[in-house]
């Protein structure tokens, strides 16, 4: 496989000396990434390492106490705008409302970011939703609520997808359809950044794992 | 069947920002907001109830004497006004903030002060609006003089909605912390002074048969300074909530 690497692919994204200090802990200190199209980033280590002040801060929802985060080589507070359009972020919150059906949820977050509300419908198909569609989202289970959270995923034209425990309350087969997801998202020149502790199967030619470690004084 | 295989291009994002007129963006929020009001009735009926009874109590307190009732009905129907709408302002971010659609919504492609302010809008068309229809029931109850009706009706028609907006920005400010409900109206019922001065003193003249307009317009400047200014105070305070 000789690749011809005259255009390396553009960095997505770029942190330079990312430091994190939450309650008085510093739990990272001067981290540089950099996140290029097609690439997968596995984030892990063990439970309030920081795995999501990282995340949030890659999507511009906390500020970093230092160092910066640099979208196509602009700083995401400058472009946030742009940025926003291309960026896909679920936190581990869902997002999901009871009072509406699963349906209106879905119609209604792909509206939020410009994408056709009619194809709610054949999206709720892909998360195994069929026959919930009019079911209000607060008699859905938590798993359900995490489906409805993801479908707009398969609709999704962002480039940049940061995903906090995407996995959670989710099924096996559910786990395999989403993986499959993220390796097409790769290959179309997107890129994937998420936070799991499964053991993801996806090549290692499109899979990068970043580490973050306890800190001890 | 959805993947398409093409890859992300510039121009599928142009399709995106035709799609994401204010206009659209304003419009989506306003009927999420007011479908999810409809669903959960009990957060339109509770505030409005509260006013009906906080203003029904001074009457059982102070006595039918119809020229005390009458010289203290402005301030009651304001000031159980005021104390409704802090009832009802929890609900205008909090839900949101507790199951992560705020986040979603701080980092949709839309500017957040037109989101802000259709949630604010949303906020008045189910707790403002009903008040005013109310208030003139309430009105007869407290033997209000009768020139003062029209006043009453245009106070309250320019100053619920600062109700709303100046209460939207301590919302925000607030919504991170667990109890943040006694903050909330310390925060908020202070700026809430203004238009309660000039709304009471304008019903007031209207009963000696004065002009009110003077009072009618500061409160017209304080909706408008409210309605331009409130938004982006909302949304700052919101990303400060949840960073």
């Amino acid at each position: 496989m000789n690749k011809p690497e005259v255009n390396p692919p553009p960095a997505l994204i770029t942190a330079n000396g990312l430091t994190c200090i939450r309650e008085e802990r510093i739990l990272f200190e001067s981290l540089d990434l950099e996140i290029k199209a097609g690439e997968i980033i596995q984030i892990e280590g063990p439970n309030g390492v920081g795995k999501t002040s990282l995340l949030r801060i890659l999507a511009g929802l906390s500020m970093p106490y230092d160092g910066e985060v640099r979208f196509q080589e602009t700083s995401i507070a400058s472009v946030s705008d742009n940025f926003h359009q291309n960026l896909l972020y679920l936190g581990h919150l869902p997002g999901v409302k009871g009072e509406m059906t699963a349906q209106e949820n879905l119609e209604f977050n792909l509206a939020m970011h410009g994408l056709d509300s009619e194809l709610a419908e054949e999206t709720l198909q892909e998360v195994n939703l069929l026959g919930f569609e009019d079911t209000l989202a607060s008699h859905l289970s938590a798993g359900q609520h995490r489906r409805i959270a993801l479908a707009k995923l398969w609709q999704s034209n962002a480039l940049i997808w940061i995903l906090d425990e995407p996995f959670t309350a989710i099924d096996k087969a559910g786990v395999k359809k989403l993986e499959q997801l993220f390796i097409g998202h790769a290959k179309r020149g997107g890129c994937v950044i998420l936070t799991t502790h499964q053991d993801l199967a996806i090549p290692e030619s499109l899979l990068k794992k970043i580490t973050l470690a306890y800190r001890f004084y | 069947m959805m993947m398409n295989n093409n890859s992300i291009t510039p121009a599928n994002l142009e399709n995106i920002k035709n799609n994401l007129s204010y206009r659209a963006a304003f419009m989506l929020i306003l009927k999420r907001d007011i479908t999810i009001a409809f669903r959960h009735r009990d957060d339109i009926i509770n505030p409005l109830l509260f006013f009906v009874i906080v203003v029904t109590l001074f009457p059982l307190g102070i006595g039918p004497e119809s020229s005390t009732l009458s010289r203290i009905a402005p301030g009651i129907i304001w000031v159980a006004a005021l104390l409704s709408t802090l009832l009802s302002l929890d609900r205008l971010f909090k839900s949101d903030h507790d199951d992560g659609s705020l986040e979603q919504m701080l980092l949709s492609p839309h500017p957040v002060f037109i989101l802000v302010l259709a949630k604010i809008v949303a906020h008045w068309l189910l707790t403002g609006l009903p008040l005013i229809f109310i208030a003139p029931l309430l009105a007869v109850l407290l033997h209000l003089n009768e020139n003062s009706y029209e006043a009453l009706m245009l106070t309250l028609l320019l100053g619920t909605p600062i109700l709303s907006l100046i209460g939207a920005i301590g919302v925000a400010l607030t919504v991170g912390i667990k109890k943040g409900g006694v903050l909330l109206s310390l925060l908020v019922l202070p700026l809430y002074i203004p238009v309660l001065i000039f709304a009471t003193s304008a019903i007031d003249t209207a009963a000696m048969n004065l002009p009110f307009s003077g009072q009618l317009a500061i409160i017209a400047a304080l909706f408008f300074g409210s309605l331009t200014l409130a938004p982006f105070a909302v949304s700052a305070a919101l990303k400060v909530s949840t960073n």
